[in-house]
């Protein structure tokens, strides 16, 4: 289906999902456009990380309910492995350690797939040697991450870099940062948020899930929602997230007659 | 697919013969008149006789052994046949009549165009001349002195060596199977590489093989003298059929002072269908005895097929510093039982060993790993290192692993490291998230386990063996 808005990137109707037999989203909504950068805030429990990992097609979430167009495109029924490659990017809040996988040959079949998917070229091992070590420039990344198994002893931040180091070598039209800043120290979310504002452009777009303001500081959002039971509650401006540190989540949940799932 | 394939495979002789291959099958069933008949069907000297009768009179007093991790029904050693004259296979005209399932393995595998209709039965003169390939290989062996051949032509044209070798590691009454296989033995190979001969070129059965059935019970000494050295190559990726369910094989490697012997291995017998039935048993024993100074054997195999495989690939150190390895990946998918290790025995002084496994098991199959590292009092200073590492797929299969370690000499040093993994869902997503393939996932993590064996394979059948641990898992995961 193709929608007439071309800038529109993402749309999402009256998602419902479920992790076993409970319902977790409860009819969220949200669009996001080319170029826009939202926040999606909320206490835990309240959807967040769920909604990310829906969105990018986890098999132990299963939807029940409502619509996901990316690009135009319905992908409810595409694998996720096809979501990925259609240019959609999930950074984990808790990157998985792959024993006996060198990351360098990891990054590279990844890169490979979705360069072949693109119709572009593919790099020999030289070749994306020379690529990569540029991109981990950006992040201050030490060459040796290379060498070593995907994310195996990673301290907490070197696995959330090598996530936005993913993001750059892959350029994907929609990024989810999955609590990214969560265990970073404030030098690595510095390095990260730097990294992060780099690959932003007005093609792409990126949705922020945070627990906190902190990382809001450093790559400034367009629109903020907050998540409670399920559902976007809430979406303003930046200046939300800032209410939010002051006030707390309380001064939302406790008046629900602002709750709208449409920007203004 | 396994099912097609063993159609394929198993289909009846279409062309007639039939009163012949009745009239040279035995009868069923083994006796002391089954066993001469045997021999003097194949000509054989009295002292191969005697050899053969001594097996078989150690194997009626002998009972199959129970200890290992792995359920079949009783067999019936009985029922078999224990002789046939060797059957001319079923010849296909062109490849165009080869089963497209069949050729899709092939392709997946990356077997050479020539080898595949070899493979696949095909009449091989259509194809390529492959007597021209396996003279020219002859005669290059030959050069330098190598004896390269079966085990019947070995026996005719060079006794002595047979004779002098022949039960030296593996002794006739030696275990159950193995008793059997040295009483009933119908054909194998024997290689020969003499004093100071480095031998130029990787040795394959798959030459040897067009030529004629090894059977079910195959027996193979290789020996390499003073500093001579080879590099021996057993089995295929492709997959292996043979209406035979069991087999019992017998390998000897002796390694005279300095000598090197390797001895790769890949095993793709019938597995079974994915419910478990048919299927190849494996039962075998291979030994090496280190019998020089600084000789040094090394196993390596990657085990793929057969529905139960009970095999120990073992080194005798008995030079002073002699060498031991044992690099093993074992895989075992849907209903298979693998119970496989090794046995390092250290009798000589600075004697080394090192033993890496790795077992993976899917599907509802089960993968026992079972090893022996022996330091006798005479092993003086003698270390061993070993690595027993597991990975499951699914939660439906087991891994197992039963070290055993005796040590009667203080000087000795013996390390044991375990460990078991598994391919989670979550590793699966991670992949898919990057727009990898579950497939190429596990191909990737599989590759990453086995490492460490696969560069010890020859570089070709490396290649190979990565290709057959996809295939065979394909399907296991998501």
């Amino acid at each position: 289906m193709i929608r007439a808005d071309s800038s529109i990137l993402l749309e999402v109707h009256d998602l419902h999902a479920n992790v076993e037999d409970t319902e977790i989203l409860k009819g969220l909504n949200l669009t996001v456009k080319r170029g826009e950068i939202h926040a999606i805030m909320g206490l835990n429990g309240s959807g967040k990380s769920t909604f990310a990992k829906v969105l990018a097609g986890h098999p132990a979430y299963r939807m029940t309910g409502g619509e996901i167009l990316f690009n135009g495109m319905d992908i409810t029924s595409l694998a996720p492995e096809e979501r990925a490659r259609a240019g959609l990017f999930l950074a984990f809040q808790y990157p998985v350690e792959i024993p006996g996988v060198a990351n360098d040959q990891f990054l590279r079949l990844a890169y490979n797939t979705v360069q072949r998917q693109r119709g572009k070229e593919e790099l020999d091992p030289l070749e994306f040697d020379d690529f990569v070590r540029e991109k981990m420039k950006l992040l201050d990344m030490n060459p040796g991450f290379l060498d070593r198994s995907v994310n195996e002893g990673f301290s907490g931040g070197e696995k959330k870099r090598n996530e936005i180091l993913q993001m750059a070598l892959l350029e994907p039209m929609l990024a989810v940062l999955d609590e990214t800043d969560s265990g970073l120290d404030i030098d690595a979310l510095r390095i990260v948020a730097k990294g992060v504002n780099q690959l932003a452009s007005q093609d792409n777009a990126l949705i922020l899930v945070t627990h906190y303001q902190r990382l809001l500081d450093y790559i400034e959002p367009d629109y903020v929602h907050v998540m409670e039971a399920g559902r976007i509650i809430k979406t303003s401006g930046k200046e939300l997230a800032l209410e939010l540190e002051a006030h707390g989540y309380d001064w939302i949940s406790g008046d629900k007659t602002r709750a709208s799932g449409v920007q203004p | 697919m396994s099912v097609a394939l063993q159609h394929l495979v198993n289909q009846p002789y279409k062309h007639g013969f039939v009163t012949k291959i009745e009239s040279d099958t035995a009868p069923k069933g083994l006796s002391e008149d089954t066993i001469r008949m045997v021999s003097s069907k194949k000509n054989e000297p009295a002292w191969l006789l005697d050899f053969r009768l001594e097996a078989y009179r150690r194997w009626l007093n002998m009972t199959a052994p129970a200890w290992q991790n792995v359920h079949y029904p009783e067999i019936d050693f009985q029922a078999i046949s224990y002789y046939s004259a060797p059957k001319s296979k079923k010849k296909l005209a062109s490849m165009d009549e080869v089963d497209p399932e069949l050729l899709r393995t092939f392709e997946k595998l990356g077997v050479p165009m020539h080898e595949r209709a070899a493979l696949a039965g095909v009449a091989v003169d259509v194809i390529f001349d492959s007597v021209s390939v396996a003279t020219t290989y002859k005669e290059k062996l030959a050069e330098v002195g190598i004896i390269f051949c079966s085990f019947s032509e070995a026996v005719h044209n060079h006794p002595e060596l047979i004779k002098q070798y022949l039960g030296t590691v593996v002794p006739p009454g030696d275990n159950f199977y193995a008793a059997l296989n040295s009483a009933v033995f119908t054909d194998g190979s024997f290689c020969f590489i003499p004093k100071g001969v480095k031998c130029p070129m990787d040795l394959s059965t798959y030459f040897r093989i067009n030529t004629e059935e090894s059977g079910q019970f195959e027996r193979t000494l290789i020996v390499a003298e003073e500093g001579a050295s080879v590099s021996y190559l057993e089995g295929c990726t492709a997959p292996r059929f043979d209406t035979n369910q069991l087999h019992a094989a017998v390998v000897e490697l002796v390694a005279l002072d300095n000598a090197d012997i390797k001895y790769s291995t890949v095993q793709n017998w019938y597995a079974g269908d994915e419910n478990g039935i048919g299927g190849i048993y494996n039962f075998v024993t291979k030994r090496g005895l280190a019998r020089g100074r600084n000789s040094r054997i090394s196993w390596t195999q990657v085990e793929t097929g057969s529905a139960i495989t009970w095999k120990y690939p073992s080194c005798i150190l008995r030079g002073e510093n002699s060498v031991g390895e044992f690099y093993s990946v074992a895989v075992t998918n849907n209903y298979q039982q693998a119970d496989t290790g090794t046995k390092m025995v250290h009798i000589g002084a600075n004697t080394r060993s090192t033993i890496v496994s790795k077992g993976i098991a899917a599907g509802h199959s089960n993968s026992s790993y079972r090893g022996l590292v022996r330091m006798t009092p005479t092993a003086t200073n003698a270390r061993n290192y070993s690595q027993c590492d597991s990975m499951l797929i699914g939660n439906k299969c087991g891994a197992h692993t039963f070290p055993y370690i005796q040590v009667k000499n203080n000087s000795a040093h013996v390390e044991h490291e375990a460990s078991t993994s598994k391919i989670g869902e979550d590793q699966l997503f991670y992949f898919a998230q990057r727009g990898i393939d579950a497939e190429e996932a596990v191909s990737m993590i599989i590759n990453g386990f086995c490492k460490e064996v696969f560069q010890q394979l020859p570089m070709e059948f490396a290649v190979e063996a990565t290709k057959l641990l996809s295939l065979k898992l394909e399907g296991s995961v998501g």
